[in-house]
């Protein structure tokens, strides 16, 4: 990786979820970590996520969903990334995700997923691994 | 965790409160912490021992677990299938369109309706969810906060329908919003307008509902997001100075409402600390509420609460454990003297929990009263000198906290900056390093651990065709109902909170017309506009 690009992440909180101590401390570990990130708070519309991807050029963009709804939100998300030229961004979700979605997730286009419980530094080592 | 100079030196222990423990107290700990006059006797104040004499010897704690999912009519089996168990109180889960006073075919209630909780539209749903239940002998703790106003109202026009007198009518609303600001996030309106719609409630159940508790403060969701133990308490006794000092400056008198303000706090983490925590937290409680606002009486004094739940404390890994968990987390909440007790069933931390996971957590508490004789006596471990000397110092510690957030300018202030979301956030990072690098100890999770670990709880099936059921309900509730009333009962709620009037009088009207939750809310909207979460690191 060029030692002058910072990488830079989206952590989005989708849908009406208020769950927001796991994304708060993912922020905190990637920022730790040296990457650029923008947290975008709580209850934001898929559409809103992928426009904030597209107009701060992020790496890395990760969604956090604990309400259990993170298969329909991936397959809206999923299907705005072509409109909105994400294809070549690295897509994370974590949050409270059964090991048996887990599968669903990749299939819709999920590169990494990291369920309650994933330690800090294996996510951030996968995105410093994935982004080059 | 220093290792001592020599094999004689135990190692070192400090609290989450950040409070060192010894290895052994005596009188004189009790002595040089603040001394026992402040111990007193149950039922009388500074009521570190128990708000009643009597206790659990009079009566056992009230059980309420949390429960709803779906649409209003499944949500009413399981809360039959629970009073059939032996559970005396409900407390309802509400699916996350209802709390942000969404309608279920808002575009942004796609993938939502009845997931987390039950779907509430209209008054309808109401009717569905507690029929045949005697809501004279089951109290209804309602789990709502940025749309509370609108649910309140529908459990008050549902219950007077059926014919219920609303002076003589119990229950609960959590009803606290600085403190979604803080944790859990159903927030709808600004801060100041949402403080204000929490002081109608408080105005409108003082003078219609007066055995209504129309607002549980709430220390565990700020525990829950990071906060230690004392922060906990000293945090949610400045939300709830917040709400009486706006209520006193809307003309009502402390003894009006006082007594019908509870509290909701979060039962993991060491036993002893949190046993000190409230038996602190009632003595700080009562002596703030007569020394501050000159309360003679004794129920305007009394810190009432559900001590319950402990999710933060539950594990993904090896899930079963979780059941010894929530047991001991029991023991803390009886030997804590709550007034009520719900648990996290131990299949929380991945789903809704099942019939089975639910039915143990009531005979989780069913076994301390039946078996473990934690009803014989009050305040059991009164008199230790290791619980009265930890008692005495969280006592100077939550005071010590509250006094820093004052200083700083209080509550309303830090929540509307976003400090105490940082703060918190912090904490929380913080504590998971902490249990990564091994300094705190969680069985299952960083000891103990089972190399091949599959989850072993069953999943709660989501059924996908709870919206369209319900959007159809709704739909037709529209149809039927009174058009020309519920226009115009809308824009009186609008008026009302044009003038800065209380609105409740009006949604209470409005949604006897079954005017819809997401209706309701627009028009509040509208006047008060939306909150604006300030992201802060």
């Amino acid at each position: 990786m060029n030692e002058s690009h910072r990488i830079r992440v989206l952590v989005a909180k989708p849908g009406l979820d208020g769950h927001d101590v796991g994304a708060k401390v993912v922020v905190r570990a990637m920022m730790e970590a040296g990457f650029e990130v923008i947290y975008t708070g709580l209850r934001k519309s898929v559409e809103e996520i992928a426009r904030i991807a597209r107009d701060e050029d992020v790496d890395v963009i990760g969604l956090s969903v604990l309400s259990g709804s993170h298969v329909p939100i991936c397959e809206r998300f999923g299907a705005l990334q072509k409109e909105y030229g994400l294809g070549d961004k690295l897509w994370i979700v974590g949050g409270n995700i059964p090991q048996r979605d887990q599968e669903a997730l990749r299939t819709l286009g999920v590169d990494g997923v990291f369920a309650v419980g994933s330690e800090l530094d294996s996510l951030v080592g996968f995105i410093r691994e994935k982004v080059s | 965790m220093t290792a001592g100079k020599n094999d004689k030196s135990p190692r070192r222990v400090v609290n989450e409160s950040g409070i060192e423990i010894k290895p052994l107290y005596t009188a004189e700990d009790v002595q040089q912490s603040g001394g026992s006059d402040g111990v007193g006797q149950p039922g009388a104040f500074p009521f570190t021992r128990g708000i009643h004499d009597l206790m659990y010897r009079k009566r056992p704690w009230t059980m309420r677990q949390y429960a709803g999912f779906g649409q209003p009519a499944e949500t009413n089996e399981r809360f039959r299938y629970l009073i059939a168990n032996g559970q005396t109180g409900l407390n309802v889960a509400f699916d996350l369109p209802t709390q942000c006073g969404l309608d279920s075919d808002d575009p942004l209630a796609q993938g939502e309706v009845g997931r987390v909780g039950m779907a509430v539209d209209t008054l309808e749903d109401f009717e569905i969810a507690f029929a045949g239940i005697d809501l004279d002998r089951i109290t209804v703790s309602l789990t709502i906060n940025g749309a509370a106003a609108v649910l309140i109202a529908m459990y008050f026009a549902m219950a007077q329908k059926r014919g219920y007198d609303l002076k003589q009518l119990r229950g609960t609303a959590q009803n606290d919003i600085l403190k979604e600001f803080i944790g859990r996030g159903t927030w709808v309106f600004p801060v100041e307008p949402s403080i204000k719609l929490v002081g109608d409630t408080i105005l409108y159940c003082a003078e219609h509902a007066p055995l209504y508790s129309p607002v549980s403060v709430c220390g565990y969701h700020i525990r829950e997001s990071g906060a230690s133990p004392v922060q906990e308490m000293a945090y949610a006794f400045c939300i709830a100075k917040a709400y009486i000092d706006h209520v006193l400056a809307r003309g009502l008198k402390i003894d009006e409402f006082a007594s019908r303000l509870s509290f909701n706090f979060d039962i993991h983490g060491n036993l002893f600390e949190q046993v000190a925590k409230f038996r602190a937290g009632r003595r700080l409680w009562a002596s703030m509420l007569k020394e501050r606002y000159g309360t003679e009486n004794p129920k305007s004094m009394w810190m009432r609460m559900i001590a319950g739940g402990g999710g933060g404390g539950l594990t993904i890994e090896q899930p079963e454990n979780n059941i010894v968990r929530s047991a001991y987390y029991a023991l803390i909440s009886a030997l804590s003297g709550t007034q009520t007790m719900a648990l996290c069933s131990y299949d929380e931390a991945y789903t809704i929990p099942s019939e089975k996971a639910a039915r143990i957590s009531l005979r989780t508490m069913q076994i301390l009263v039946e078996e473990m004789g934690l009803c014989d006596t009050v305040d059991p471990l009164g008199g230790s000198y290791y619980v009265e000397t930890l008692t005495n110092q969280m006592e100077e510690k939550i005071r010590g906290a509250m006094d820093e957030l004052d200083a700083q300018g209080g509550i309303v202030q830090a929540v509307s900056d976003g400090r105490i979301q940082a703060a918190v956030s912090k904490q929380a990072y913080e504590d998971l390093r902490k249990l990564e690098r091994g300094e705190t100890r969680k069985v299952g999770v960083n000891c103990y651990e089972l190399d091949e670990e599959q989850p072993q709880v069953e999943f709660h099936p989501f059924d996908e065709t709870v919206c369209g059921e319900q959007v159809k309900r709704l739909n037709r509730v529209r149809v039927e109902r009174d058009g020309a009333a519920v226009a115009s009962a809308l824009d009186r709620v609008s008026a009302d909170a044009k003038a800065g009037s209380n609105v409740m009088p009006a949604i209470v009207e409005a949604v006897k017309a079954y005017a819809t939750v997401g209706e309701l809310t627009s028009r509040l909207v509208e006047v008060y506009g939306r909150y604006d979460e300030p992201v802060r690191f």
